[in-house]
């Protein structure tokens, strides 16, 4: 800022000259940061002495929608608490009951896997998250949420919520993280089809409500209400967890593709609580060593 | 310390900072497709209104504050500011004489040169983003520019 002070010779002929100067000098040097910057953590520094400066103003801007959260959930009457509390006490009981059932069953399948000698499931551990009302970008599908690397979040981790995948995070600060959901155009996720286990790749619109699967022959066995689930190739999301469910199958004889469109099972654009997930494609371990990337933690 | 644009300098550092909390505010869709790149408007009121108080380097800055602030590729907006601003800051004694109608339609065209080289770095850094909806937002930017200057104009004496 010093330099740009003194402006006494304003209207001389040098003026413009040196104006346009300093815009290609400032312009040569965005598109330096841009280069480091698309590089892996090649502005890494930068990044990360903004972030810490951008990261109280994203708590100020979150702050009036905290408030009100906090109003509301204070002025809640006691009859609606009380209707709240019976309908989840009804829903934690049937809970509990498929719970019971699920146990045995995974004891069961362990029993069975130890007989065919198969590498054993992956260990998942998991942590919540409140997704942060703060829009980063219009026209993106993007979020914040409320963990960072204190956490020990790390990048290209799976975020979910209660219904199916919610996204992945893609960049960790110290205290939030941004996460890239599922619908965006930039995003594309491992899935198969739940009742015939054929694999595909189910690609982001950049509509919340809208999933694409661009790679199916015209011949491919999908059909509408076909439900998605995460193949667990990639490496990045654990196997079969809900995606999608195919909404319009549309073929066209001249295509030699099937046009496939999906609805995201989870509620992209209204849920505020989501779930991080830690696992391990493939422990060979027992699943009781199931603290990941305790060393990652550390650096921001 | 005798700096007679303190108070201008001080002035466009407030604005610039309301008007990037509020570019994070939620938005309902529609209002969100025409959502004005707002401050990239306060920086070009003043350039364009006290260009001694601000120069080149406050447009860079705050740019790059908003690319950290939005989580994009690091120095697009910056970019996108600084070229704006050397206009603004080129011609600003012939755009401060234009009609306000004039002025606006001005504005409009720098709102779309600065969405075009959003556009072009988005396809060249690889996050291709083809919509025509990009241009509502210098609609919504143009549109907001009168209310704007008026409130600004009324708030900060011209230098």
């Amino acid at each position: 800022m010093v330099a740009l002070r003194d402006r006494g010779a304003r209207f001389a002929p040098t003026r413009v000259g040196s104006l346009a100067w300093r815009a290609i000098a400032l312009i040569a040097l965005s598109l330096g940061i841009m280069v480091l910057d698309s590089r892996h953590d090649g502005a890494g520094l930068l990044r990360r002495s903004l972030a810490q400066v951008v990261a109280p103003l994203h708590r100020i801007v979150e702050a009036p929608f905290a408030l009100r959260d906090a109003i509301s959930s204070s002025l809640t009457t006691r009859d609606a608490l009380r209707l709240q509390v019976t309908t989840l006490e009804a829903q934690n009981r049937e809970n509990a009951l498929t719970l019971q059932r699920l146990h045995a069953i995974e004891l069961e399948n362990e029993r069975l896997q130890r007989l065919l000698d198969a590498s054993p499931r992956e260990a998942i551990r998991t942590l919540t998250a409140r997704v942060l009302q703060v829009d980063l970008d219009s026209a993106r599908q993007r979020v914040l949420i409320d963990r960072g690397s204190v956490d020990q979040v790390t990048s290209a981790q799976p975020v979910i919520d209660a219904y199916g995948v919610y996204g992945q995070t893609t960049r960790i600060n110290a205290s939030t993280t941004e996460v890239i959901l599922l619908s965006d155009a930039n995003h594309a996720i491992p899935v198969q089809i739940e009742r015939n286990g054929l694999r595909t790749i189910a690609a982001g619109t950049g509509d919340p409500n809208r999933l694409a699967l661009p790679y199916l022959p015209r011949n491919a066995d999908v059909q509408v209400g076909d439900k998605l689930v995460t193949s667990g190739l990639g490496g990045t999301f654990p196997a079969d967890i809900p995606v999608a469910t195919v909404t319009e199958v549309r073929r066209d004889p001249s295509q030699p593709l099937v046009q496939v469109r999906a609805a995201p099972n989870a509620k992209l654009d209204r849920d505020r609580e989501v779930m991080l997930v830690w696992y391990k494609p493939q422990v060979i371990s027992t699943p009781a060593e199931a603290t990941p990337h305790p060393a990652k933690g550390k650096s921001p | 310390m005798n700096d007679p644009y303190a108070t201008h300098r001080l002035h466009a550092y407030i604005s610039a900072l309301i008007a990037l909390l509020l570019s994070a505010i939620p938005l309902p869709h529609v209002l969100g497709l025409l959502r004005p790149d707002l401050l990239l408007l306060v920086v070009i009121w003043f350039a364009l209104m006290s260009p001694r108080s601000t120069g080149l380097l406050y447009a860079f800055s705050w740019g790059l504050l908003l690319d950290a602030f939005s989580g994009v590729l690091l120095g697009q907006h910056a970019l996108g500011f600084v070229a704006v601003s050397f206009f603004v800051h080129h011609f600003h004694l012939r755009m401060r004489m234009f009609p306000l109608p004039h002025q606006t339609f001005v504005v409009l065209i720098l709102l779309w040169l600065y969405q075009f080289l959003m556009f072009w770095i988005d396809g060249v850094s690889g996050h291709p983003l083809n919509e025509w909806s990009r241009l509502l937002a210098g609609v919504g930017g143009a549109l907001c520019w009168p209310l704007l200057s008026g409130l600004f104009s009324s708030l900060v004496r011209r230098h």
